[in-house]
């Protein structure tokens, strides 16, 4: 006879036992966050489900389509496919770190402007991974910006417009710093 | 994903340690393949042991003249690292040849060796596959394999190794620098990475535990006459179906000295110094370049779908040669693969 206690209630074909979570200290637009997480949450997962920071949108998952792109000091990465363990002592910004509803980022604004979405699924993710590519300040030409923006897919086809909404806004960029 | 514990080391030793005293321990860089393997169920660590915050991510001069990259460098700081732009722009272009400046931002130089092959029978646990499980057969085999394997495929495995950096790193002849439960040793590049043979489920020579610190570059760059020439689906964000470093020496029209290595087409970078000895010594034409090329497809074998890939390569090689000897490409230059 199978003794039964909680921990063994998967084995004997119940509900698995909640999973095991830590503490995890995380700064996501300014404001710190301690999350009590597996450690298999990814950053993407720890945003959405435990900050509730929905902006940052779950695409493919495997780092494919570029929905989940946030910025980890500055730099944009692949939220799906980090974990949020890994990333204690970063500075996270999302889309909504970015802008607001009153006072939109000049990416939001362009991209508004040049009509550069349709369902605007992957739109959040477009405009940190600009606004990374804008930090990074290597890509100036159309041709560089679309080389740079190539982690970032739109099945929508918006393509024409996200690189005039990126170009708009990384022209208007480089004549300030020429002022 | 499977449940698995998590530790940061801050030390290699304590990394090391605490990597052999968990049984199916792995380690974790920038994660951009082993959690995608996890979430596949294809790997299946029991605990990682995370690597950020070990002080392996400087890029720095070696006492030999070359340049050392930390293994946690990332591919984007290593890739635009001032020194390696003018001391080995070759790196450079593989570098950003390689996924997207997300993943570049994440991956690291150690990681990026440690990376699995993107074989689809892999990557599905419906389907047999030898790398993931020994003995189960190989799927791509008779099945559909056109990213495959067109040399020193076995009957076991026809599986790529998916590196562009990697490439460039077998054609500079690079030093993997490593570190383990019984000390640290060095590692020639071209001795690194494994043939499938019998044992495809081993990608690499790394003893069990072993942690790679640091790649050493040597002093000799190939700043002048070089090309990293990427052919893929489309663009940019693809894997190789053929990929070419090549680095020239010249003097006038004379070759002096000579790299050639591939990708794409084998479960290892693919140097090929046969290759490269037909072309020392000789002026830097098409017909000695035809003659290098055809060298290295010499022993070429198609499984199906990839045949088309054994004239690529021919091809490819060819006009990556004729790249390099006419010093065309230049370090960060993004369009190198539109404008051939």
């Amino acid at each position: 006879m199978i003794q039964q206690s909680s921990t063994s209630a998967a084995q004997a074909g119940g509900v698995a036992a909640p999973p095991p979570t830590g503490t995890v200290r995380l700064t996501i637009n300014g404001q710190q966050h301690t999350l009590q997480i597996a450690p298999w949450t990814t950053l993407l997962d720890a945003l959405r489900e435990y900050v509730h920071l929905t902006g940052t949108k779950k695409g493919c998952d495997h780092g494919q389509c570029g929905a989940c792109t946030v910025l980890v000091n500055g730099k944009r990465i692949n939220s799906c496919l980090s974990l949020a363990v890994m990333h204690e002592d970063h500075d996270i910004t999302t889309i909504e770190g970015l802008g607001s509803q009153e006072n939109l980022h000049p990416l939001q604004q362009a991209f508004i402007d040049h009509d550069a979405f349709q369902c605007g699924y992957c739109t959040p993710g477009q405009i940190c991974s600009a606004q990374g590519l804008i930090n990074e300040g290597r890509a100036h030409t159309e041709e560089e910006i679309k080389e740079h923006m190539s982690g970032n897919l739109c099945r929508c086809g918006a393509y024409a417009g996200i690189l005039n909404a990126v170009k708009e806004v990384v022209d208007s960029k480089s004549s300030e710093s020429r002022r | 994903m499977n449940p698995f514990t998590y530790s940061s080391a801050t030390a290699v030793e304590d990394a090391v340690r605490d990597n052999a005293s968990h049984e199916g321990a792995a380690y974790i860089g920038g994660g951009t393949n082993i959690l995608d393997l996890m979430k596949e169920n294809v790997a299946r660590p029991t605990h990682l042991v995370g690597l950020n915050k070990l002080p392996l991510t400087a890029i720095e001069p070696t006492p030999e003249g070359g340049l050392r990259l930390g293994a946690l460098a990332t591919n984007a700081d290593t890739a635009w690292n001032e020194e390696v732009k003018r001391r080995y722009p070759l790196l450079n272009q593989a570098i950003l040849a390689g996924a997207s400046p997300q993943l570049r931002n994440m991956a690291t130089n150690g990681g990026n060796l440690m990376q699995r092959t993107r074989c689809y029978y892999f990557y599905d646990t419906a389907t047999p596959c030898n790398k993931r499980e020994p003995g189960s057969g190989c799927g791509a085999i008779g099945g559909f394999n056109r990213i495959h394997a067109i040399l020193g495929a076995s009957e076991q495995c026809i599986a790529t190794h998916p590196s562009d950096m990697c490439i460039a790193l077998a054609a500079l002849a690079a030093t993997v620098r490593v570190s383990g439960p019984n000390g640290e040793r060095a590692i020639p590049f071209e001795d690194f990475h494994r043939l499938p043979g019998n044992t495809p489920e081993r990608d690499n020579n790394l003893e069990p535990g072993e942690l790679i610190t640091g790649l050493d570059l040597p002093a000799k760059g190939f700043e002048k006459n070089f090309s990293y020439l990427k052919l893929r689906d489309r663009n940019s964000y693809a894997f190789a179906l053929v990929s070419v470093a090549a680095a020239l020496e010249l003097d006038g029209d004379t070759i002096t000295d000579a790299r050639l290595a591939l990708g794409g087409v084998a479960h290892k970078p693919w140097r090929d110094q046969e290759a490269e000895n037909l072309l020392k010594g000789q002026p830097a034409t098409p017909e000695t370049f035809a003659r290098a090329a055809a060298k290295v497809v010499e022993s070429a074998q198609g499984y199906g779908s990839n045949n088309f890939k054994i004239e690529l390569a021919r091809r490819a090689i060819v006009r990556a040669l004729k790249q390099a000897a006419e010093g065309s490409q230049h370090a960060s230059d993004v369009f190198l693969n539109s404008n051939p």
